[in-house]
């Protein structure tokens, strides 16, 4: 859905926490799985949620290099946290999905299509930097020569509900990247949630027809001056607290020009090659196909699978994998995710979400890597 | 080496049209997909070719397939060889082992329409004499008129009264003026950067260098990400690509 752009002159909506419940029932009646933010495992994790019970009430999370952290602040915030281990991205591009089934028997061969599912998603507190990690992957699966059916039945019928961030993680780097922490574009309705001082409400901007008849369904009111000014200032306070920054304008160039720079041999003998760093990447999109068959050999299926640059089996062809070396499967990360994704689909691969910093087992920090080749731009191994 | 022939329902059926250098993803039931390249004549719209080394469990699979047994196929994918460019200009095919699968379609095509290209030569390598591909056809060749053809084995029998060592040791042996040459380059990715320098360093032009690359892929059509070189990806945006598009990327090692 999402079809009209962000403007922060249109009128702003208020909701009371009772009316974001209302919109959730709402979502309900129209048939929409509601999928938000929820604690689970120590983590703020997006899964189905029923009510606004289940979102995280009064929790908070601390984030650094390797290390995530839940606190529970008590107070009746809903959305007062970064992003988790978890992205959208899960949902519209599973992590595991049956392509097709084949069925053999003595005269012919059969191949059945997955269809894809009619279920329609509705997801509740999406942040800029997943909004603009969203729309890299339809980009990728749905913009080029090829369009990706199952991405394609998930996405189109979703129903996004933004929320403007009210506090920036410790990996946080999305104002450096210009995607963030407002959010511009792609929703169908954005909130700011506005707690503490006076009365909890949620101001809600209408980004999509789909999103103003879905608010008319929910009992609001118009915003006061004083409100739009105060959602206005969570915003602002959220860009100048990053975490993290990187200077972005001339990464492609930089990168580019240092691929047999020494930062990466250095790197690479701290990186384990777990590929945890891929897998919480919200724009990370690369797979793998398998094929099987069960005991009776005549049922076939292929199955597409999240895969990831650091494994060797990645870059195998007869003979041996291409990128053999850790160094040389993190610089294909990082370059690509920098740079080549640049030329490839016109902007950056990173969103500044900070997840694949956090959930480093040993801390690697992508602004960090940057700033080391930055400041030694002409450290070679001396090779062609 | 096995060639695989797949019957196909005439000119209608959009796996019939491929233009030389494309290839198509072939599927052994329950066991994988992969891709190879097509090696079969353009023109022929009834059959679909290809040849298979055995070296993983699909292609092994592939290779012991049995007349009438069924094979998944999708395609064709990816850019071709510029014999359309090439019209008017001598043609240098350059292949290494079988490296010349992907560029027997451009011999039929160039066969077939002799009169519109300049010298013709291909100049093939392989390791020993058993190694060689399509050993009854490169014979026929080797027998047409204004057709060069020079084979060099890296390691020859005392029955082998042809050339012996680098396929690079071939290019004074045949006729073509650099300055009006297409060159086409299909083989082992040391091979083909150290044949696209020699053929530098004698005057070709890099924009008249055509070379075809290999990566592993999962999908064919730019979503797996694993066929990745830089910003291209080899299925979609290759496998053949103009030399001077991608010189400094084959210059760098594990990318």
């Amino acid at each position: 859905m999402a079809g009209r752009s962000g403007n922060g002159t249109l009128p702003l909506a208020a909701l009371t926490v009772d009316g974001l419940q209302a919109l959730l029932q709402a979502f309900r009646q129209h048939g929409y799985r509601i999928v938000g933010p929820t604690v689970r495992d120590q983590a703020i994790v997006y899964d189905d949620i029923e009510s606004v019970e289940g979102l995280p009430r009064g929790w908070t999370d601390e984030q650094d290099g390797g290390r995530y952290r839940l606190t529970q602040l008590g107070d009746d915030a809903l959305f007062n946290y970064a992003v988790g281990p978890h992205s959208w991205k899960q949902f519209l591009h599973p992590p595991l999905l049956r392509l097709l089934s084949v069925e053999r028997d003595a005269a012919t061969v059969r191949v059945v299509p997955e269809i894809p599912p009619t279920q329609r998603f509705a997801f509740v507190g999406v942040r800029a930097c997943e909004l603009h990690a969203i729309g890299l992957q339809d980009r990728i699966l749905l913009g080029g020569q090829y369009v990706d059916p199952h991405y394609s039945a998930r996405r189109e019928s979703t129903f996004i509900v933004a929320v403007n961030c009210g506090k920036a993680g410790g990996t946080c780097f999305c104002a450096s990247m210009n995607t963030g922490p407002k959010v511009e574009k792609g929703f169908d309705l954005a909130i700011t949630e506005l707690v503490g001082e006076g009365p909890h409400v949620f101001l809600v901007e209408e980004g999509s027809d789909a999103g103003s008849a879905m608010l008319d369904e929910v009992p609001h009111r118009a915003a006061t001056q004083d409100e739009i000014e105060a959602a206005q200032a969570v915003v602002a306070r959220t860009a100048v607290a990053m975490g993290r920054e990187i200077r972005s304008g001339d990464l492609r160039e930089l990168l580019l020009g240092n691929l047999e720079h020494l930062r990466w041999e250095e790197v690479a003998s701290r990186c384990l090659s777990c590929a945890n760093c891929t897998m919480v990447c919200p724009t990370c999109f690369c797979t793998t196909v398998e094929d099987t068959t069960d005991l009776t050999g005549d049922h076939a299926e292929r199955w597409r699978r999240w895969d990831s640059c650091f494994t060797m089996d990645f870059s195998y062809m007869h003979g041996g994998s291409v990128r053999a070396s850790a160094r040389s499967r993190y610089r294909q990360w990082m370059t690509h995710k920098l740079a080549s994704w640049i030329d490839q689909f016109g902007t950056s691969g990173c969103v500044g979400c900070g997840r694949c910093i956090t959930w480093c087992p040993v801390g690697i920090d992508i602004t960090e890597e940057v700033r080391a080749i930055r400041e030694s731009p002409a450290t070679t191994e001396g090779s062609s | 080496m096995v060639s695989l022939e797949i019957a196909a329902d005439g000119s209608d059926n959009p796996l019939s049209r491929f233009r030389p250098g494309q290839f198509n993803m072939l599927y052994a039931f329950g066991i994988g997909e992969i891709p190879i390249s097509i090696s079969g004549d353009p023109a022929s719209t009834d059959r679909i070719t290809h040849t298979v080394r055995s070296v993983g469990p699909v292609s092994a699979a592939l290779a012991k397939l049995k007349r009438g047994d069924h094979v998944g196929i999708r395609g064709p994918f990816g850019s071709s060889w510029p014999v359309d460019e090439a019209a008017g200009c001598d043609v240098l095919l350059i292949a290494g082992g079988i490296g010349l699968v992907p560029l027997r379609p451009v011999l039929y095509h160039l066969l077939k329409h002799r009169e519109t290209y300049g010298r013709v030569a291909l100049l093939y390598g392989a390791r020993t004499r058993d190694d060689l591909l399509y050993r009854p056809e490169l014979d026929t060749w080797r027998r047409t008129p204004n057709f060069q053809v020079r084979v060099t084995l890296d390691r020859a029998g005392r029955d082998w009264v042809g050339d012996v060592g680098y396929v690079t040791g071939l290019l004074p042996k045949v006729r073509f003026d650099p300055v009006d040459t297409i060159a086409m380059i299909c083989g082992p990715e040391v091979m083909i950067r150290s044949t696209a320098l020699a053929l530098l360093d004698i005057g070709v032009a890099a924009t008249q260098i055509f070379i075809s690359l290999e990566r592993n892929m999962k999908c064919a059509v730019g979503f797996c990400g694993r066929c990745q070189l830089g910003s291209h990806f080899i299925c979609k945006d290759g496998p053949v690509y103009r030399y001077d598009r991608v010189h400094d990327l084959l210059a760098i090692r594990e990318l």
